[in-house]
């Protein structure tokens, strides 16, 4: 009788067949639906902050180069690929690609450096234009630079790491009344 | 070539010993998910060892927390020598979200020396095993930094702000 049980459970393994993927010398595409790394279009982007100041894992850093120039840095090797920055981009500049191979040996090869061009007024000198009307700041997205030091307040600094002296420094600030 | 590619894949069968360091068992579920038959990481010869002493490689999941940094580091000096480190999941490579919390070491790379990352949170299955492909050399890296500008600047700024610098230097000097 034992014959007969064995023969039965080869049937039963025979019957799927093999299913382990070949998978490092075949390419295993992931779903459309998942989401991997995010690709930034930098023809797209404001430089507003709004993904630097959303990121729950604050992978995305935002460095004021000087007056025109803003570095936005995404440090891959922490990013939790929530799509947070995807979903809250007002130029839909963000979109998160199925792309998983993102296994390296050093860390700085998963991160993306975006440097932008902040245009200022050629009248005033000023970055944006303060009014309730752009998308900016229907969306109440905080981080957009402004030329003007006493609406500098609303820049929230993104740093790598804790830092007591920038508390210390901007605790005392306070959004600025319109 | 195949008798290379078996050469090289099982020339040394690489024991994994696998590591949770304070993490959700998301990645713990993905890297039993690879050891399936779905996935079947045991065709390049890795198996996963219950102690540290038996193991050539360490699969670490989670941010290091406090309570278990002491317990990683013996784990870790009780692999002998030719040993690899496997930072799995975005926790164990840079932290994750809780990268500056008080509790928390803040990824493997700042205790370790870690030789592979495989981000994802948790990170796909075939994303760990093509880390483990990449480690075997059966695959070439994949990911490299990317860089973009908006504008090809005239006037060079950061030459311009390292001149300031080095003026604030010559000020600094002075004092």
């Amino acid at each position: 009788m034992w014959i007969t049980s064995k023969i039965k459970q080869i049937l039963m393994v025979m019957k799927p067949g093999i299913v382990t993927l070949d998978y490092p010398r075949q390419p295993a595409p992931a779903p459309t639906t998942f989401r991997g790394q995010p690709v930034w279009d930098h023809h797209k982007c404001l430089g507003c902050g709004g993904c630097a100041n959303h990121c729950p894992a604050r992978c995305i850093l935002t460095r004021d180069v000087c007056q025109e120039l803003r570095v936005m840095l995404y440090d891959g090797s922490r990013c939790t690929y929530c799509g947070r920055c995807a979903d809250v981009c007002p130029e839909d500049a963000i979109t998160m690609s199925n792309n998983f191979q993102t296994a390296c040996d050093d860390k700085n090869d998963i991160t993306t450096r975006l440097e932008l061009f902040m245009l200022t007024c050629q009248r005033c000198g000023r970055c944006y234009e303060m009014e309730k009307t752009n998308v900016i700041d229907r969306m109440e997205l905080r981080g957009f630079r402004y030329d003007n030091l006493e609406r500098r307040a609303l820049i929230r600094r993104t740093t790598d790491t804790f830092s007591p002296e920038t508390l210390a420094a901007t605790e005392q600030y306070q959004r600025p009344s319109r | 070539m195949l008798r290379n590619l078996c050469k090289r894949m099982f020339k040394r069968s690489v024991w994994v010993y696998h590591c949770n360091t304070g993490a959700c068992n998301g990645c713990d579920i993905e890297i039993l998910n690879i050891l399936t038959p779905y996935y079947d990481v045991e065709r390049f010869g890795i198996k996963l060892v219950a102690s540290p002493r038996h193991a050539d490689a360490m699969l670490i999941s989670g941010a290091v927390t406090r309570p278990t940094l002491p317990l990683v580091k013996r784990a870790y000096e009780a692999i002998p020598s030719p040993k690899l480190v496997f930072a799995i999941g975005s926790c164990a490579s840079g932290g994750g979200a809780w990268f500056d919390s008080y509790n928390v070491t803040g990824g493997v790379d700042k205790v370790l020396p870690v030789n592979y990352y495989i981000p994802g949170c948790p990170s796909r299955p075939e994303a760990i095993l093509f880390g483990v492909a990449l480690a075997l050399g059966l695959v070439e890296k994949e990911a490299a930094p990317i860089e973009l500008k908006q504008v090809e600047f005239p006037i060079d700024m950061y030459e311009r702000n390292e001149a300031w610098k080095k003026r604030n230097d010559i000020y600094e000097l002075l004092k």
